[in-house]
């Protein structure tokens, strides 16, 4: 009998070293002379699990994980095609807390399924959302949807179907839908995963876009750096149009929808959607001042739906299950489910589908189980790097886009990137501002010029340079920034930099922690530190650079280190004298 | 694969311009497909593309330069991508990167002097959950330490 196995073909799987399970469960089996069949699934969204393998035992899915190619012949050891005992095992997958305790309606194939199989995408419920929309009237579904009170989930929030009912009764031989996959938020990966797991419900939700708006093209602008999902999609898109789910004829309704993958190359600004327009068209990813609105005139200045993976891939949901079904989840004006993708500093991190409304204290601190550095949690980041650091203080604060905006923050595309005590928020202020600096398209003077003038004043309070000031300077610029620039990117950094400001106002206080903190070294390094401008002068490298390739010396004695560094980059004897003795002070 | 740059620049751009110029927006894809022939967008094929796309030189010029992406010379044997952003930051992608700097002792955006390794900083791979994360060659790479970043070097040696 053949046992089937799921071992993800998700990136962060596969990152993790998915590939070399499969070989590796692929080689033991051959010697063992066991049949298996193994399907690359999606992620079920566990990262720490990952790679999860996944067998199937009298009609249940029992988890392994995290398995690493080295594990596998312990695993066929103890018998795990048959669900055998190990320390690597989970139990059945559904029944895992961090899972069972969500709501998936977006997510609901995401890692069950093969990703590239219309018939396991039919199996569960896939297309009923589509066959439904073929029988309404277009101004039918939009009603569903925006009664649904779907807002975007791009992070802006507007509501879908509004956005969608424009487009409608704009006038126009030729409309598009764009799918924005350009998911460059640090701390987000819920587009990547619904691509790569279950790339057929983001066709599905597209084509419903189209036959409720008159739309007969679209597009998915995603990102370069996104190499497998873009595989994937192009996939599925080709398997989409065979089958007959796109085409001339959409599921023989006679109505005509098509769409291709388009990559994007390296630009965070063409997340925004009048950038990503313009990219799209072959142009610099520059902002366009709105109006006109892309409803009326997007890409090749026709009516065009823009919305995000996340926003399109719940529609066949809506549609299927109605938009009551819906609505009935969350809070407030936030309705429905919302993927929270726990990131950075934490235990359990990977995707959580919900209903609006849980605490920030809740995910931080029970779903995510608190960092994996074991330290206590210092500042988390919620909504991308445009959006807000909070405090502790401010863990009451439910998840959804009213709570957040009332705190100065945002959800964002709902990526929460958790720190513990030891980073410098004066640090994460300057790198929001550098951010911003290296990706500012450059049309407007408050983000171009803002962002480098950021980083300058953030560099003085860090010298101690009329620190008093200087924080009032970061916060005028702030100010300017977030009300004078063309889009999010320079009207949103201020919210990293402030809250920074605001609730860790300490780590902004840098020279009174040097007179009063006791700190012998600081001392010390005044006099190598002295140097320090002319060895940039004259090298033409940052200091960093230096102490870098001093720290890779580690272990040798302090003479030796500055003989390495006149001998193999030919810096003078004072130079390398003040640089080793500057770095191994800092370790001291 | 980006080595054998010859005198024919002109003439294989000539071809992946006619053969994409049909798509509606072709410029970036006629670029994706220009820097992995190439493995970079060689001065000489701006003008074959502004001709044929109907575009002034600068309007090409611009695009190519705007996009972090595309390059105007080649790169080493490797190309290796470290994470810089926020998520990777909160778990040592900071140390992570000054000790693969060291390694093979050159700073982002720069070639070792063998041709082997071009070292380049990536603002989120979606790995973010997994921190901090890399790219060698398009495979990607997660949860690494000071062991698994000295381990990718050697590999990007080779």
């Amino acid at each position: 009998m053949t046992v089937k196995v799921y071992v993800p073909k998700d990136a962060a799987a596969l990152a993790l070293g998915a590939d070399r399970v499969v070989a590796a469960i692929e080689r033991e089996a051959g010697e063992r002379g066991v049949a298996v069949a193994i399907v690359r699934n999606g992620s079920r969204g566990m990262h720490w699990l990952e790679p999860l393998v996944e067998v199937v035992v009298d009609h249940e899915r029992i988890a392994y994980g995290p398995v690493r190619a080295g594990d596998v012949a312990s695993l066929f050891a103890a018998g795990f095609l048959e669900g055998g005992d190990h320390p690597l095992r989970q139990g059945a997958t559904k029944d895992i807390p961090f899972l069972k305790q969500q709501t998936r309606l977006t997510f609901a194939r995401c890692g069950i399924v093969d990703p590239l199989s219309l018939d396991d995408y039919r199996r569960f419920r896939g297309l009923t959302g589509l066959e439904k929309a073929i029988a309404m009237a277009p101004v039918d579904i939009v009603t569903e949807v925006t009664d649904s009170g779907l807002r975007g989930r791009g992070g802006a929030g507007f509501p879908t179907g509004i956005k969608w009912k424009t487009v409608l009764d704009a006038a126009g031989p030729q409309k598009y839908i764009v799918c924005n996959a350009d998911e460059g938020d640090s701390g987000t990966f819920a587009d990547r995963m619904i691509m790569e797991g279950d790339p057929f419900v983001l066709i599905e939700g597209m084509a419903i876009a189209g036959l409720a708006t008159g739309a007969t093209k679209g597009f998915i602008y995603t990102r370069s750096e996104y190499p497998h999902a873009i595989a994937a999609m192009s996939a599925a898109i080709e398997i989409a149009r065979r089958e007959g789910v796109l085409g001339p004829s959409v599921m023989g309704s006679g109505r005509a929808f098509d769409m291709e993958v388009r990559v994007g190359a390296g630009a965070y600004v063409c997340g925004e959607e009048t950038a990503l327009l313009n990219s799209l068209e072959g142009k610099r990813g520059i902002v366009r001042a709105k109006p006109p609105l892309p409803a009326h005139k997007g890409l090749f200045d026709c009516p065009t739906v823009i919305n995000n993976v996340i926003s399109l891939a719940s529609v066949p949901i809506i549609l299927d299950r109605g938009a009551t079904f819906y609505r009935d989840f969350g809070m407030g004006r936030s309705r429905g489910t919302i993927p929270i993708q726990i990131a950075g500093n934490v235990k359990h991190g990977g995707l959580y589908e919900t209903a609006f409304g849980l605490s920030l204290g809740e995910i931080v601190d029970h779903i995510a189980g608190g960092t994996a550095s074991e330290r206590p949690v210092k500042a988390v980041q919620v909504g991308g790097p445009l959006g807000a650091y909070f405090p502790r203080a401010l863990f009451d604060t439910p998840f959804d886009y009213e709570s957040f905006a009332a705190k100065d923050g945002l959800i964002g595309h709902a990526g929460i990137v958790v720190f513990d005590d030891t980073v410098d928020m004066l640090h994460q202020a300057r790198f929001a501002m550098e951010f911003c600096a290296i990706e500012s398209c450059g049309k407007c003077t408050p983000c171009r010029i803002g962002s480098t003038r950021g980083v300058e004043v953030a560099d003085n309070i860090a010298h101690g340079v009329e620190p008093e000031k200087n924080r009032e300077l970061l916060a005028d610029l702030c100010n300017t920034m977030k009300f004078g620039s063309l889009c999010a990117l320079g009207g949103f950094t201020p919210y990293p930099v402030m809250s920074a400001m605001t609730h860790f106002p300490e780590d902004f206080t840098p020279a009174p922690r040097v007179e009063g903190g006791g700190m012998s070294e600081t001392e010390k390094l005044k006099g190598p530190a002295s140097y320090f401008p002319s060895i940039e002068k004259k090298y033409g490298q940052p200091i960093e650079h230096w102490k870098a390739i001093v720290r890779a010396q580690e272990g040798k004695a302090h003479m030796q280190i500055v003989a390495f560094l006149k001998e193999t980059h030919g810096l003078g004897h004072g130079h390398a004298n003040a640089l080793v003795a500057a770095t191994l002070a800092e370790n001291a | 694969m980006n080595l054998h740059v010859s005198g024919d620049v002109a003439a294989r751009t000539l071809a992946i311009v006619t053969a994409m110029k049909g798509a509606e927006g072709p410029l970036l894809p006629i670029l994706h497909e220009i820097q992995a022939e190439f493995g970079y967008v060689p001065q000489d094929s701006l003008p074959v593309i502004a001709r044929e796309l109907n575009l002034s030189r600068a309007e090409v010029h611009g695009v190519v330069t705007f996009y972090h992406d595309f390059r105007d010379h080649p790169t080493g044997r490797h190309v290796l991508k470290l994470c810089r952003a926020e998520a990777c930051q909160s778990m040592g992608a900071d140390a992570v990167a000054a000790r693969v700097k060291a390694l093979l002792g050159i700073d982002f955006h720069q070639t070792t002097l063998d041709g082997a390794v071009t070292l380049e900083p990536v603002y989120c791979l979606g790995l973010c959950s997994c921190a901090p994360s890399a790219m060698l060659d398009g495979e990607v790479h997660a949860g690494l330490d000071a062991a698994a970043a000295t381990e990718l070097v050697r590999e990007a040696r080779r």
